[in-house]
């Protein structure tokens, strides 16, 4: 479990991240490496050129901007969960953090390290995509911004171009009419879920609006399913699960229709929290 | 967690000034190993020392048609690259075969594959390379060409005629095979009011040790001698093997054991991994490193378990069980694993089932066949989670079928406490157990009655708890029954030479060894109790066949009841000769002297003679002033081996309190017991630190370890993040009760603990499952580990 050989490079600004990336079309950026580095050791990956950005100053900050939170490229999960701020204008993020693997690992790996993987199973895409969050994408022709539900194309598959980083990602700062909900079905604490759901809503009357479902570990993307958000807020629960329209594969730890009853579940007790005051 | 209810051990004779017996001292290799200053085999690097990295085959089954080493050749750092057919003329092939076990067979196994590769993930081709980083880039070059052969993977029908037979030079897959018939089975079952019949399926797991397998192996051409540190459980076995497949003799050997990051029974085996690495050594002449990284751990390590056992219980109206039958199928990997075979474990199923109880009617079978997966072998607790599964599961469904509480059938046909010796119907002698008392000092402790109020209580708000109960017997400190008398060499005595250097101090060489099990912290006590000396007095050097007795190690819950007793009789031993010297020095008669924190003193008094320092001084300084014909002795070997049973067997009972969620199959552990007896207890705390240990593996079996393989035998699930071992988060708080019955054959009284509570904890956690989702009508699981996906379907909701 060595990596093969690689050449190693740091940049100093997002610029200089961004031309290292031209300089070999396989090059691979390196922020919190949590998951590069074990796909690296495997031999499951075999760059190149590895452009460490650890080093770029000012991407490390948590901040509230104009109704948003930002979270910048080298924010570490243990940062985030450590963070008034997240806890406050992100509740939802703040619910996902430490289902989030394990401390180590939350100490060195990023949010938005998470988001550009875009791991299917993993918790911040599916939240970012629940949340209605946005993408600060940086390329050789300057910044642009993608939202989360044009972000996320396949199986790791993003929007990102190949010369493209991720300087920031951005979620609505929660109101007091923001519900969340979250839960996740993994075998041991801190695995990949078999199945996860994050949602958002806004209290509307005694009912929900604006409801946002985001599935993790459902198929090859975080998956939302339209059909069910619209029949929960029509306040349908029963509906909404067997309006769910997931496709999850087979994997080691459960079959396609476990998942599948699993995801109704998880739906159930979501929407329960949903429907909770906040606090 | 603390340590809850340790009875006190029943000590008269060992009850010494100085005595540490029964005591939690902290173990003297603690400091060394919580600030980092371990010497694991992986930390050691030495002059012109080389990396070794392994070409694996991708098939599960395929002939080697060439190897092109050419670019590898060139790579940079790249020393060697060395295929099968050249190593074998480096070391001979090996047989892992037994004579006790009748019939057993096996196929000839090289270090490295020549011409046929029988699993995915065996061996073949080695780069030697200046790092392992370089070894590897090495072997991405090597060109194998191979032709795939089909793969036996399903043991089921792996004795099919249709099916391949995976070595030519033996006649079938069949490796092995045992058949066991005792008492009047058929008409037992016969005169049962209720059979229950059923299926036990056990996956394949593995030991995941902290410290991966490793080798430093270091031919000296100058000296002729090779000296292999080696993380393994034992180093005279392994010094002994080395030599006889090089061609060397013993003392042409070192095997230097340091600390070892863990074991659990997978270090104890022949790895042709390890054989290539020390017959690269002699090869090139330099030292070879070889550290097993986590992706070839789990294709190499030795798995284990992999058995169907159909399974039949006879039960009388009022809970008297009539009758067991085993029909058990376990498949093993293309070769029986070297020196310890592979037929042992359902050898032990065979001789294990229905042990705890007086039921004199029994039929087994047993089939070990070969199939193109990885190896498979002993692992902690060997057989017995099996066993006791399939006897535990039998005994609490024929308990639900006659309407019987599964406490009250256990006290109707556990093995009475007085009725010892016994044996059970599969021959087993049993010394003294303590079945019944362990029963009521379990039921007691975990507050059965309430558990059942709370239970049915819940039931009624959709919640759904169940309990589950083990009764286990244990085999520990085997004597030579267990390996010798079958041929392997593999010694069941041990020994410990006991030193008093010239300050007065200790030392102690032991030829068990240390896995991070505490197995020093014991040596220390024993010799430290039976001696006179404080603790800190007492150094304890393992894992060194030229500086320690020879010995077994550590396996089958040994090295506390055996090494531990040579240890003792060694520290009595020099206790006498010293006071020999100290009656010449003090002009008194020795048997009226003791030792004690280091002072030779009065025994009757208790006044204090003599130190232990200036008797030393005298002793080695000035020996002209001690009387003529008085020659000081302050070094003494004492050894030890079990003769008067084949076997110290221990027992005890677990139990498991745990809610199903219904909805989403998982399960949620609440509480775990685990009530055993083994005999004198050297330290509570170790013991009870192997009980929890053992408890959490079993708990692994039971619902998250499993090696999963695809129908090319492909290992699916080989990496930390896809085999699932048992994390804190999920573990139940375990408490630790204990019932005491010393062994006669030895002083000390010790029996083993280190397998009791991976034997018993799978069978309760699967009983306490099917207790819970009994009042829904669930099919009852019996195929570990229990997943969501089978309890979804056991309730019908997928």
């Amino acid at each position: 479990m060595k990596p093969a050989p690689f050449t190693y490079k740091k940049a100093r600004t997002v610029e200089e991240a961004v031309a290292m990336l031209g300089q070999q079309a396989d090059a691979k950026l390196l922020a919190g490496g949590q998951s590069l580095i074990a796909t690296l050791n495997m031999r499951l990956s075999t760059p190149s050129l590895l452009v460490d950005i650890n080093s770029i100053g000012g991407l490390d900050k948590i901040e509230l901007k104009d109704g948003m939170i930002e979270i910048g490229a080298l924010v570490r999960h243990a940062q985030a969960e450590r963070s008034d701020l997240i806890a406050k204008h992100a509740p939802l993020i703040a619910r996902a953090l430490p289902h989030i693997a394990h401390p180590a690992i939350r100490n060195r790996g990023t949010l938005c390290g998470s988001i550009a993987f875009a791991d299917p199973a993993a918790e911040l895409p599916a939240c970012l995509l629940a949340l209605g969050g946005e993408v600060v994408a940086a390329g050789p022709k300057g910044k642009r911004t993608v939202k989360a539900d044009d972000f996320f194309k396949g199986l790791f598959e993003t929007a990102l171009g190949p010369q493209e980083m991720v300087t920031a990602i951005r979620v609505p700062a929660a109101t007091a009419q923001t519900r969340t909900g979250f839960a996740e079905l993994a075998r041991r604490h801190g695995d990949y879920a078999l199945v996860g759901l994050a949602a958002s809503a806004r209290t509307d009357g005694k009912g929900l609006a604006d409801v946002r479902l985001a599935f993790f570990g459902a198929g090859d993307t975080p998956v939302r399913t339209k059909k069910a958000e619209a029949a929960l807020a029509a306040g349908n629960i029963d509906t909404a699960i067997a309006a769910l329209e997931l496709s999850p594969h087979d994997d080691v730890q459960a079959t396609a229709k476990t998942k599948k009853h699993l995801a109704g579940v998880l739906l159930k007790r979501v929407a329960a929290q949903l429907m909770e005051a906040r606090a | 967690m603390k340590i809850v209810d340790d009875s006190p051990p029943v000590l008269t004779a060992l009850d010494r000034p100085n005595s540490y017996i029964g005591r939690s001292v902290p173990r003297p290799n603690l400091q060394r190993l919580t600030q980092g200053r371990g010497q694991y085999i992986s930390d050691v690097t030495l002059p012109r020392m080389a990396h070794v990295a392994f070409v694996r085959s991708p098939h599960a089954h395929a002939r080697i048609v060439s190897i092109s080493a050419e670019a590898a050749n060139k790579a940079p750092g790249v020393i060697a690259v060395v295929t099968g057919a050249e190593l074998a003329k480096v070391m001979t092939p090996w047989v892992g075969v037994l004579t006790h076990l009748k019939g057993l067979k096996s196929a000839p196994q090289a270090p490295i594959a020549v011409e046929r590769a029988c699993w995915q993930g065996e061996a073949v081709c080695a780069v030697v390379a200046r790092t392992r980083a370089e070894a590897e880039d090495g072997c991405e070059l090597v060109e194998v060409n191979y032709q795939p052969l089909p793969a036996v993977v399903d043991p089921e029908t792996a004795l099919d005629p249709k099916t391949p037979v995976i070595h030519p030079s033996i006649a079938d897959n069949l490796c092995f095979e045992r058949k066991l018939e005792v008492g009047a089975v058929d008409q037992a079952f016969a005169e049962s009011d209720a059979v229950v019949e059923t299926t036990f399926m056990f996956g394949r797991h593995t030991g995941v040790t902290n410290e991966p397998r490793a080798v430093v192996a270091d031919w000296n051409q100058g000296e002729q001698r090779m000296t292999v540190y080696h993380g393994t459980q034992a180093p005279h076995m392994m010094q002994d093997l080395f030599a006889k497949h090089l061609g060397l003799a013993h003392h042409q050997v070192r095997v230097l054991t340091k600390d070892v990051g863990g074991s659990f029974g997978i270090k104890v085996h022949t790895y042709a991994d390890e054989m290539a690495t020390v017959a690269l050594s002699k090869l090139l002449k330099r030292p070879v490193k070889f550290v097993a990284d986590r992706l070839e751990s789990f294709v190499t390590d030795i798995h284990a378990r992999d058995h169907r056992i159909k399974a039949k219980i006879g039960v009388k109206k009022d809970g008297t069980i009539t009758a067991f039958e085993i029909d058990d199928l376990t498949g093993i990997g293309p070769y029986s694993v070297y020196p310890r075979t592979s037929g042992i474990e359902a050898n032990q199923v065979v001789n294990l089932t229905g042990g705890p109880y007086k039921c004199p009617n029994y039929r087994a079978q047993a089939r070990v066949v070969f199939t193109n997966k990885n190896v498979m072998c002993q692992y902690r607790a060997v057989g017995h989670p099996i066993a006791v599964a399939v006897t535990e599961g039998l005994v609490e469904q024929a308990a639900a079928k006659i309407g019987m509480d599964p406490l009250e059938l256990r006290r109707r046909n556990l093995i009475a406490d007085d009725a010892y010796p016994t044996q059970s119907a599969s021959g087993l002698k049993f010394e003294l157990l303590s079945h019944h008392e362990a029963l009521a000092h379990l039921d007691a402790m975990m507050n059965y009655a309430g558990l059942r109020a709370e239970q049915s209580r819940l039931r009624e708000k959709g919640i759904y708890r169940g309990i589950g109960f083990a009764s286990f017997i244990e085999v520990t400190n085997p004597s030579a029954a267990f390996y010798g008398v079958g041929g392997a060499r593999i010694t069941s005595q041990d020994g410990a030479t006991v030193k008093l250097d010239a300050q007065g101090n200790i030392s102690i060489a032991s030829g068990v060894t240390e896995q991070g099990q505490g197995a020093e912290a014991v040596m220390a006590q024993c010799v430290a109790s039976a001696f006179g000396v404080p603790l800190d007095k007492v150094r304890v050097i393992t894992g060194d066949t030229d500086n320690t007795p020879y010995g077994g190690g550590t396996w089958a819950s040994r090295a506390a009841g055996i090494g531990g007793e040579a240890a003792w009789q060694a520290g009595k031993a020099l206790r006498q000769n010293v006071l020999a010297v100290a009656g010449a020095m003090l002009q008194a008669k020795p048997e009226d002297l003791d030792i004690r924190n280091s002072v030779v003193v009065d025994s009757a008094t208790g006044n204090e003679r003599l130190p232990l320092e200036e008797l030393a001084r005298v002793a080695y300084f000035r020996p002209d002033t001690l009387p003529a014909g008085i020659q000081a002795e302050l070094m003494v070997t004492r050894h030890y081996v079990p003769r008067a049973w084949p076997f110290a067997f221990t027992n005890g009972i677990q139990a498991s309190y745990l809610e199903v969620d219904t909805d989403t199959g998982f399960v949620k552990l609440l509480k775990h017991w685990c009530v055993e007896d083994c005999g004198t207890i050297i330290n509570p705390q170790l013991v009870d630190e192997q009980i929890r240990g053992g408890v959490v593996q079993g708990i692994g079996a039971a619902l998250f370890e499993h090696c999963l393989y695809d129908e090319r035998g492909q290992l699916r699930n080989g990496t930390m993040a896809d085999y699932l071992v048992p994390m804190a988060v999920e573990m139940p708080d375990i408490e630790c009760g204990h019932v005491v019955s010393p062994t006669a054959d030895s002083e000390l009284g010790a029996k083993g603990a280190g397998e009791a509570g991976t034997a018993g904890a799978p069978a309760c956690v699967m009983n306490a499952i099917n207790d819970a989702l009994r009042p829904l009508g669930a099919a009852t699981l019996t195929d570990m580990p229990f997943t969501p996906d089978k309890i979804l379907r056991a309730l019908g909701k997928v």
